[in-house]
């Protein structure tokens, strides 16, 4: 016995070191055909380390203080070393993050990788994008520019909305009558503290029900059905690391390329990343002439403005969220891959991925009249995808889905 | 101390129980403090002092901007023209009797004021807080009032709300008086 492994053993004899790193790594067999759409898993987890380490940097420069707080920011600007580059990366990984977890979520939309058995798993990932949001939210208050000020007013006013306790909820939450230091003191509290620990959480959570239930994969194969009778491993199935581990390096590369070129080249990214009018500074009593959210929120945004009420509204933007939570029991089919399921899964697929594309267009953009009726006819096309998989689903003409996973 | 299987476990299921609730009831009171610290400090609760405005200089078609607890107040003096309007757009309005909305019982009028030449509103649009920009100029199509450019609501020279926008009340009247010809005093009224 060597040096090392007789420390190992003292190790495991304490730690279950080595059981942990076999049962989600070195054993841990995921099917062997996935395909590009299963690197946005493993970026996630990319950006999350990015945000950590950068926020982590920038809160040793920043300020949570009404007064302080615009000219901390650009502080970190100009005068630190290199600090340009910390705060790019912290507001070009925050868009970033909603890029990957978006096309995460189309993945498992995709794949039905939410059908049973892994509805904990997509469940535990609905709340992880919901604690991105608030994440998001909050992070976009501590610049205080003018969208900050004024994005945090309008999302906040959200609430007022609610009958009765509306408005006392509304004062509790900002701390003061309007948004004010108070506001964005404890909003900082909870992005550097609170919700990071909700996430980390949230992630861990998220592997070990995937760990439990095994992957899903692009063909919708339970690849534990059929197993080796002497090793019991599946025969569709490698072990996650050093096949997909070092997979996922090509992708972390390819994503690294992408991100440096907006780190570097464009980080406000023509308004959509870093928003104009967020150079100046706050100002309680001047609205900017536009507002508009960060373009992650903006479809969510569209369909609150399609709605001529304001409790309605409210309602069909958190009801937009609500039906993805649902999806699990929405989708009545036992097919998970679209590649064996209807034609009419597919023109819906399509419908909801161009409702939502364009409701993240108008959402960025001033109201006009005609623009709301076509976030209307959008807003029908994002819940029409759920209402009607809900009926296509119980009957649906899919194809055979095979044993094996296809190449 | 007997194992045996008769035992009676409801002694045991009740203290669990008993235990579970008290523990529930302890954790709700830390709890009270902790979310207590989120309301409106002393600090906050004070700079909500009445602020008074010198309208002395004020001309007809001005708007003046108070900062009230944080919120810009407006001070709007109308001349004939502009109170004139109230009665031509009265019939796009959601509540032009100021039913729904939220004003002093001295300034559910028409022209929701005390006196008609001059409006005093909070400058915070009731839909989703933003600040509506003042537009005096009457043309054919636009009777003067205000626009919301967040989400396009528009109230008339009263700060009554139109019909068909997403904000669901008229503009907040705070309490006020005036202290005298040229001074009003606004965060308090003497009434309540």
């Amino acid at each position: 016995m060597s040096k090392a492994s007789d420390l190992m053993g003292w190790i495991d004899a304490r730690f279950p070191a080595t059981k942990m790193w076999e049962e989600h790594l070195s054993k841990y067999y995921a099917p062997k055909n996935f395909n590009f759409w299963y690197f946005f898993g493993s970026l996630a987890l990319l950006v999350l380390v990015i945000q950590i380490v950068t926020g982590i940097f920038l809160t040793m420069q920043y300020k949570p203080d009404g007064e302080q707080a615009f000219a901390s920011v650009e502080y970190i600007m100009r005068d630190v070393d290199w600090g340009w580059l910390i705060r790019y990366m912290h507001s070009t990984g925050a868009s970033a993050f909603f890029v990957v977890i978006y096309l995460h979520m189309f993945r498992g939309m995709m794949y039905g990788s939410y059908q049973k058995p892994r509805e904990l798993v997509w469940l535990f990932g609905m709340f992880i994008f919901l604690a991105l949001m608030a994440e998001a939210f909050m992070g976009y208050l501590l610049p205080w520019g003018q969208m900050s000020y004024w994005g945090a007013q309008v999302i906040i006013s959200l609430f007022s909305a609610i009958p009765v306790i509306g408005d006392d909820l509304t004062l509790w939450i900002r701390g003061d009558f309007v948004i004010s230091d108070a506001t964005l003191n404890r909003f900082f509290a909870l992005h550097v503290v609170a919700v990071p620990i909700i996430l980390l959480m949230l992630v861990v959570m998220h592997i070990i029900a995937l760990h439990e239930v095994g992957s899903n994969n692009p063909d919708g194969v339970d690849i534990k059905k059929l197993k080796d009778p002497e090793t019991k491993i599946p025969l569709d199935g490698i072990p996650f690391h050093p096949y997909y581990s070092v997979k996922d390096i090509v992708g972390v590369v390819v994503f690294l390329m992408f991100f440096s070129a907006v780190v570097f080249f464009m980080p406000e990214m023509k308004g959509y990343f870093l928003e104009y009018a967020n150079f100046v500074p706050a100002d309680p009593f001047k609205t900017p002439e536009h507002i508009a959210p960060v373009w992650y929120f903006t479809p969510f945004y569209a369909i609150l403005r399609a709605v001529p009420d304001k409790l309605l509204g409210v309602i069909a933007m958190f009801a937009a969220i609500v039906m993805l939570f649902l999806l699990p029991w929405l989708d009545r089919g036992k097919v998970r891959s679209i590649r064996y399921r209807s034609g009419t899964f597919k023109v819906l697929l399509v419908m909801f991925v161009i409702s939502f594309v364009v409701l993240g267009y108008l959402g960025a953009l001033p109201a006009t009249e005609i623009r709301t009726m076509f976030a209307r006819i959008f807003t029908a096309g994002y819940f029409g995808y759920f209402i009607a998989l809900w009926f296509i689903s119980k009957n649906e003409n899919t194809k055979p889905v095979p044993e094996r996973v296809t190449s | 101390m007997s194992s045996d299987s008769t035992e009676d476990k409801s002694r045991r299921r009740f203290l669990t129980a008993a235990t579970s609730a008290v523990g529930a009831v302890g954790l709700g009171f830390v709890a009270w403090p902790f979310l207590s610290t989120w309301n409106p400090s002393a600090r906050a609760q004070s700079a909500g002092a009445p602020v008074e405005a010198d309208i002395g200089k004020l001309e007809p078609g001005q708007q003046l901007i108070v900062k009230w607890r944080g919120k810009p107040v407006w001070v709007v003096r109308r001349d004939a023209e502009a109170i004139a309007t109230l009665d031509k757009v009265s019939g796009e309005l959601r509540d032009p009797n100021s039913d729904e909305s939220n004003q002093p019982a001295y300034a559910k009028n028409k022209t929701r004021s005390i006196k008609e030449e001059y409006l005093v509103v909070v400058g915070i649009c009731t839909h989703l807080g933003c600040s509506p920009t003042f537009r005096p100029e009457i043309t054919a199509d636009w009777m003067g009032g205000f626009f919301c450019p967040c989400h396009g609501s528009k109230f008339d020279y009263s700060g009554r709300v139109f019909q068909g926008v997403p904000a669901p009340t008229n503009l907040e009247i705070p309490p006020y008086r005036f202290v005298s010809d040229n001074v009003v005093l606004i965060g308090e009224d003497g009434v309540a």
